[in-house]
């Protein structure tokens, strides 16, 4: 038996950090691509709700956010059913983890993004027009794949801050691997050992990601002149 | 919003912001202070310094401070040892069994290893010529270091370092998971008293902002008195 019987929990409890990381990854991307395109808008009413977003959920707590939505989440969700005689149902703690963990992160992202918006010279920009390049085009080729450059060292970052920020999860009664072995140490009395286990699961998570990052930063810096002493 | 939940459990926001400030206060003093020493092993070239808290700062910048903390508080008691110093009475094994140590532990080991990795990047980026001039005057290595190295790589540490203090003040919100009663564990208490998760939980995020402007309102005071010198010019009209 392996790990007395909970080496089949824990993997699975790994596993659903691993998706809920990477779901929560894919909000983030989106949330702080939009995020940034509305920050960097001339229009005030997108700039200004936008900043107001980045500023309001990077000074607060992760762990305040998600009771906030996973509690108040479940007294709208009471509400509405109520409201329209359905069935009430229970909201899922995935779910609430996904939602703020994903638009929290995206809040780290527009950030990211912004600053990457804006290191792309404009003059490439302008060399693209010249060339007859449409407006999506001059996305598509020159401005995307330039920003993204400039933006993953700061995306790595986050995401390895992301990655750990999942173990809070456990505290909304989900079970991933965290809270496997919170229940594994209690009932076999090895509280140390299975945290031990779950110590060297968030290091392999975060050494192959940073081993991926570093794969990733190199296939994007092609062509870019590094100084040599 | 019921503003009455909010002005009726005020002391209880009050106890809890209290709480918070003095647990990341004092593991920031001594995560920095402990992390100064390290940080000038971690750029040792002698590899039987550098290693080991090479390893220190990766295991713990790896993991969630959520299960260091669990660890410390829960994860020691497995061992005999410690159990039986419990009932011997051992007064400094003791105070593994209180939840306000563990998380002050917890949190000090944590920052430390964060702060170590800031300012040994920033001692790598003082510029070389400082050291080969200092080098030049005759300083020992420890003269190099007092007077040319750490005043110049603190200094740059400021703005990065201010990240790791709003981090760690998000990051104490998980200090109620250890039974403590903290801003969030306030905010816990008083859902789950009331029923009201929209007045407990925004008021305390209010509160949690507000912190976080002020340790941002503080440090950039900080940097205009110790990063003057690094400020970018304005241009100057001539009269």
């Amino acid at each position: 038996m392996i790990l007395q019987g909970y080496g089949g929990a824990i993997l699975s409890g790994a596993w659903l950090t691993l998706q809920l990381a990477l779901l929560s990854l894919s909000l983030a991307l989106v949330s702080g691509l939009v995020g940034a395109a509305a920050k960097l808008s001339r229009s005030r009413w997108l700039s200004w709700p936008a900043t107001l977003y980045s500023t309001i959920l990077r000074g607060v707590p992760d762990l305040v956010m998600m009771l906030l939505v996973f509690y108040g989440g479940q007294v709208l969700l009471n509400e509405l059913t109520d409201a329209l005689e359905w069935e009430p149902f229970d909201l899922n703690p995935f779910v609430a983890g996904v939602l703020t963990i994903g638009f929290l992160f995206g809040a780290y992202f527009t950030e990211t993004f912004r600053g990457a918006f804006l290191a792309v010279p404009v003059g490439q920009m302008e060399a693209g027009y010249a060339y007859g390049m449409s407006r999506w085009q001059v996305f598509a080729r020159i401005l995307f794949p330039q920003m993204l450059r400039h933006a993953l060292p700061g995306l790595g970052n986050n995401w390895l801050v992301l990655v750990k920020s999942t173990a809070i999860v456990s505290m909304i009664g989900l079970a991933d691997m965290n809270f496997v072995a919170e229940q594994a140490g209690r009932t076999t009395r090895q509280p140390f050992l299975f945290y031990m286990v779950v110590c060297v699961l968030y290091l392999v998570i975060t050494g192959v990601s940073s081993w991926a990052l570093q794969r990733l930063e190199k296939k994007y810096s092609v062509g870019v002149r590094h100084n040599e002493f | 919003m019921d503003f009455s939940v909010i002005s009726n459990n005020l002391p209880a926001f009050l106890r809890g912001t209290w709480l918070t400030f003095h647990l990341v206060g004092i593991s920031l003093f001594f995560g920095l202070a402990l992390a100064v020493p390290l940080a000038v092993m971690r750029v040792s070239a002698n590899p039987w310094y550098w290693r080991p808290v090479w390893l220190y700062t990766y295991v713990t910048r790896g993991t969630p401070m959520l299960v260091q903390l669990l660890v410390v508080y829960y994860g020691f008691a497995q061992f005999e040892w410690l159990q039986g110093q419990w009932q011997a009475g051992n007064p400094f094994w003791l105070l593994f069994r209180e939840p306000y140590f563990c998380a002050l532990l917890a949190f000090g080991l944590n920052t430390c290893a964060y702060t170590i990795e800031i300012i040994a990047g920033s001692m790598r980026a003082v510029p070389h010529g400082e050291i080969e001039a200092a080098r030049a005057m005759g300083m020992d290595y420890f003269t190099l270091l007092r007077r040319i190295v750490l005043p110049s790589a603190l200094r740059r540490a400021i703005p990065a370092y201010s990240n790791e203090v709003i981090f760690m003040l998000q990051g104490s919100a998980i200090a109620s998971a250890v039974t403590l009663v903290d801003l969030t564990g306030a905010a816990r208490n008083i859902y789950s008293r009331h029923f009201a998760p929209f007045e407990a939980f925004i008021f305390a995020g209010l509160i949690y902002l507000l912190l976080t402007f002020v340790i941002v309102g503080l440090f950039r005071l900080a940097e205009k008195r110790w990063l003057a010198h690094l400020k970018p010019r304005k241009a100057q009209p001539a009269h």
